[in-house]
């Protein structure tokens, strides 16, 4: 390690004022600061200010971390639904991990490279030191789509996502709506073909010619896929070697879904790690997950056979589709997410409560965590401003002297 | 200001769509595919021309305080001609345009170009302005229909312009062009262009 700062500091004078890659100097910042913590502060050597070890780039890297176990359980996910696609009836691990792994590698390579090469540019040309906003946005983008997003229209979502929703409006820290979800709205208006429907969320090609040839006429719908076509009160879930998915097995997540959202297990150990290292923030958690069964309830208590999801009971809600992953990784987002306290609040039962609302009386729509959440992106800034409103009138109300 | 300033200035600098923002509802509604919007561009050149020249002519015996109803009047009379003219001519593409051709009298560009220019000056000058500001918005119209149908649809005027190897190698169109938040965004995309373009026009 102590060669990779050698070199860092043998390369640095080509890159300050007067070197000849000083045009570059913010790719330079952008890679030094990402390695090691920055030599500067914004304190002056004797001054008496605080400072915490902590900066966006560790915050971003611990979030990172905190994917981690539904990365990996996605990877053997994606290599068990797989296996289980094209009949199979041993599991060998390592084989299931390294068809997952091969499976997302290329994903996470177009959505990093398409993003952080925009953000880099960008940076570039306004003279502006590079904010590694991306670090999350890259590793997210993946995990909420089909593990088989072609990867040229990965690459224009992102390309679109970062551009539309974050630069734009200034660069990271900046944006009103959560990248990643832009990315997978992006995606899933435009292409709705390859982001809906009973194949695309089960891995069928054979990456660099490992895996085997998934044959024709199986279904890998996801659960609240198939909820959307049944009827009547008695919904039967199946996987796709037609064994039942139970809420037990929801919890699990050995179910077709999007990369790393099928785990509620998983998600609950990044949930962990996200609240005990306080990046997250527990409030809106728990109010997403209020909100959802609340709504949830209420569905269930007025169900009807025209909204077949309604007779899903509010813990089930919970655990299917990418609602647990966005209450915990999207609704947390800190830049998006309202602010005060009270806001909080509000927001994240809104989320949770509009997310249930839409799949469940939308059938054109099997998911809506993901709208829910950009909904919300929207008004967290009006939810603020209304706390905030309301907390000046209060005191106001308490200083004014009577005559 | 001169004639041809008068003629030329909505073109570019003083653009009604992406300079002064007007109209962006029917760019939203009508360029989904390139053929609407060019006759589209085309109703609102002859309605804003012809609107001109007739609140120009007069513009000296109408009421100040009736002045925004009798406009109306005008340019509703001539959109009625104009859709008439469409259905009898065109009736596919009035078809595809449906009310949006009647709309035009809500077009804030008309009202604009009535209060702003045809009430204060002479009727040839009016016919500059309302035949420069119409092509202002055409121009745009059709930059937008142009991307969208070609990115949406995979078309241009309803011939397939992307060639079938495209598709057999797994190209498809996109769906969110053929959707009305593209167009926002594709007009925002020409303003951004126009404008870094423009130094003098950008917000401080």
């Amino acid at each position: 390690m102590a060669r990779l700062r050698n070199f860092l500091d043998k390369i640095k004078p080509n890159f300050e004022p007067g070197g000849k890659l000083h045009a570059f100097h913010s790719v330079y910042d952008g890679f030094e600061t990402f390695l090691y913590t920055p030599r500067t502060t914004s304190a002056p050597a004797g001054a008496v200010h605080i400072h915490d070890s902590i900066d966006a780039k560790r915050t971003m890297i611990i979030v990172v971390m905190a994917l981690m176990p539904c990365f990996f359980f996605g990877m053997y996910n994606t290599g068990y639904q797989h296996w289980l696609a094209t009949g199979a009836t041993e599991f060998p691990f390592w084989s299931l991990m390294l068809y997952g792994f091969l499976t997302i590698l290329p994903r996470v390579l177009v959505a990093y490279v398409v993003g952080l090469g925009i953000e880099f540019a960008f940076a570039q040309w306004r003279k502006e030191e590079i904010q590694e906003g991306f670090l999350v946005t890259g590793i997210l983008v993946p995990m909420i789509c089909p593990a088989e997003v072609p990867l040229w229209m990965l690459a224009v979502a992102v390309a679109f996502a970062v551009v539309f929703a974050k630069e734009v409006f200034g660069g990271t820290g900046y944006n009103v709506m959560n990248v990643a979800l832009v990315t997978r709205a992006f995606l899933f208006f435009a292409y709705p073909a390859q982001m809906s429907g009973d194949k695309v969320y089960v891995a069928g090609s054979t990456p660099f010619g490992f895996g085997t040839p998934v044959p024709d006429g199986f279904s890998g719908a996801t659960p609240l896929g198939q909820i959307a076509t049944q009827a009547g009160p008695d919904i039967t879930l199946t996987g796709i070697d037609g064994s039942i998915i139970d809420t037990w097995q929801a919890f699990l997540g050995l179910i077709p879904g999007s990369f790393g959202e099928t785990s509620t297990l998983c998600i609950l150990i990044g949930a962990a790690i996200l609240l005990t290292s306080g990046i997250a923030s527990w409030r809106i958690i728990l109010s997403v997950i209020a909100g959802g069964l609340f709504m949830g309830w209420i569905a269930n208590t007025f169900a009807s056979p025209l909204y077949p999801a309604s007779y899903i009971p509010a813990y089930d809600q919970l655990l299917l589709g990418g609602f647990a992953f966005a209450a915990v990784f999207m609704a947390t987002d800190p830049v998006t997410a309202a602010r005060t306290t009270t806001g909080k609040y509000i927001y994240g039962f809104l989320i949770g409560a509009i997310a249930i609302v839409i799949r469940t009386y939308n059938n054109g729509y099997p998911e809506g965590a993901m709208l829910a959440v950009l909904l919300m992106n929207c008004f967290a800034p009006l939810i603020d401003y209304c706390v905030v409103q309301a907390n000046i009138r209060r005191r106001m109300k308490r200083v004014t002297v009577k005559p | 200001m001169s004639n041809k300033s008068v003629f030329f200035n909505p073109f570019s600098k003083n653009n009604p769509v992406i300079v002064q923002i007007l109209g962006i509802c029917s760019v939203l509604a009508v360029t989904v595919k390139l053929e609407p919007a060019i006759v589209m561009g085309l109703s609102v050149i002859a309605v804003l021309a012809f609107s001109n020249v007739i609140i120009s002519l007069i513009r000296n015996t109408i009421p100040t305080n009736i002045r925004i109803i009798v406009q109306l009047v005008v340019v509703a009379g001539l959109v009625v001609i104009v859709s008439q003219l469409l259905e009898a001519y065109a009736y596919d593409v009035s078809k595809q345009l449906s009310v949006f051709i009647g709309l035009i009298i809500t077009n804030c560009i008309l009202m604009g170009r009535l209060e702003a220019f045809a009430m204060a000056n002479k009727p040839w000058p009016s016919f500059l302005d309302g035949v420069g500001n119409g092509i202002g918005y055409a121009i745009i119209l059709i930059i937008v229909g142009f991307f969208r149908e070609l990115l949406g649809s995979g078309t241009l005027l309803g011939y397939q312009v992307v060639p079938d190897s495209f598709y057999a190698a797994g190209y498809v169109n996109n769906g969110l062009m053929i959707l009305p938040p593209m167009a926002l965004v594709t007009v925002a995309c020409i303003i951004w262009v126009h404008r870094s373009f423009n130094k003098d026009l950008q917000e401080k």
